[in-house]
């Protein structure tokens, strides 16, 4: 898979790091399902966590800590875990419609998806996840439909499933990742035959119904 | 003065590179013979350094040990998946560690990490020369964050030693979000370029 736009550094470390928000995790870890250089890239992140405990102080452990582990160990034979199974097929199937980290969540098929019409052209699927301050959910975007120029309230994040969209960044298709600053102002076409299907991250749950209804207003007069 | 002090010092520690063909070996003896003796060798190594995390980041001596506890028996079950050429074994701890303050934090349906774990079991095939590449990597790593400049190590370390949030972070240095993800980028940027030097 040709994968033109990326994770930005700083996601990436803070993701190697266990600093995302589950929803931004969803996304990013989707993004690596599919990104094999952005796994590579992960890597080199996650060895600054090595590094970090290699040099760690040591702190004292409990009385008989290790005494403690090997009773357990000894009651954990037996256990299934010491030769996991082989990873299911889907897992390096680069075709699978929806990424494994997503699929929990969703579901195997983009097809089976329930979508709620937002605007004209415009559906949403919402997903739910506890423990979040942010939103998670899918867009559904018609061929052609241009959505109106608007800036971010907070951090986003866009990945791309099926379908590709246009804006002043690039063209973004299956794979891509927008990686987008609040600051970062954009407009973005849908340039494919076929509707824009993206899994989509944004902080604040509250800002999206502001951007939906600003969405609104201009598409609904159309 | 400095050029004396540098020839002086090897320029790939020689000890670092032996804890690592060390601990490749006490992993694979662990994986292959359920070897107990080795597992209490990385426990001495691992353990304390585990809990002096989950201390820094704020659990209590209670769950500190907890957690550590957890990592540790997941070294011993998962011992077979470790896999050299993917890191070093302080990183695949590192990331065992993680996982499970993550899982403690937060009991999500979702589990992103062990999801990307399992693409990369299946996709990515091991190449010698990522293989050559991570027998030194965990001392350049500790090389490039020596040099990092100290406002970014500071951010680095905040984030990989105490788990900070970077809002955290920004409040603690009394910086813009925004100064933060760019020092974080720039350490980024020259780690992976003194990684790449070794190409």
């Amino acid at each position: 898979m040709s994968i033109h736009h990326h994770l930005d550094a700083a996601s990436l470390m803070r993701y190697a790091a266990g600093d995302l928000d589950p929803a931004f995790a969803v996304v990013v870890a989707s993004h690596l399902a599919m990104c094999d250089e952005c796994r590579q890239a992960v890597r080199v992140a996650e060895a600054v966590g090595g590094a970090c405990l290699s040099d760690m102080p040591e702190a004292a452990l409990s009385d008989g800590s290790f005494t403690r582990l090997s009773r357990m160990i000894d009651a954990d034979t037996g256990s299934n875990d010491e030769h996991p199974a082989a990873p299911p097929p889907p897992a390096n199937d680069p075709a699978a419609d929806v990424p494994l980290p997503l699929s929990s969540l969703v579901g195997k098929s983009l097809d089976e998806l329930q979508w709620r019409l937002v605007v004209p052209g415009v559906y949403r699927h919402r997903i739910e996840l506890a423990d979040t301050r942010s939103s998670l959910f899918m867009l559904k975007i018609g061929p052609g439909r241009k959505m109106p120029e608007h800036g971010h309230g907070g951090t986003e994040m866009t990945l791309i499933l099926r379908g590709s969209y246009r804006d002043a960044i690039g063209r973004f298709a299956r794979g891509d990742i927008a990686d987008l600053d609040e600051h970062v102002e954009h407009q973005p076409v849908v340039d494919s035959d076929d509707p824009c299907i993206c899994l989509v991250a944004t902080e604040e749950p509250t800002r999206f119904k502001g951007i939906v209804s600003r969405l609104m207003q201009p598409l609904v007069g159309i | 003065m400095l050029k004396v002090l540098r020839m002086e010092e090897p320029t790939e520690d020689p000890g670092q590179k032996t804890d690592q063909a060390q601990f490749e070996a006490l992993i694979s003896a662990v994986a292959v013979q359920r070897d107990k003796s080795a597992f209490e060798t990385l426990f001495v190594r691992f353990g304390p350094r585990i809990k002096g995390m989950m201390l820094g980041s704020g659990a209590s001596q209670d769950l500190a040990e907890d957690l550590m506890q957890e990592v540790m028996l997941t070294v011993w079950r998962k011992a077979a998946l470790y896999a050299p050429e993917r890191g070093t074994v302080s990183t695949w701890i590192f990331t065992i560690a993680r996982n499970a303050r993550i899982d403690r934090l937060r009991r999500q349906p979702v589990q992103p990490y062990v999801d990307v774990e399992t693409v990369s079991i299946a996709s990515d095939a091991p190449s010698a020369e990522a293989e050559m590449i991570t027998g030194q990597r965990g001392e350049l790593v500790r090389e490039a964050l020596q040099r990092l400049p100290k406002e970014q190590r500071d951010v680095i370390e905040l984030a990989f030693n105490q788990y900070m949030p970077q809002s955290e972070i920004a409040r603690k240095l009394d910086l813009p979000i925004g100064t933060v993800k760019s020092r974080t980028r720039l350490a980024y940027k020259k780690l992976k370029e003194n990684l790449e030097d070794l190409r």
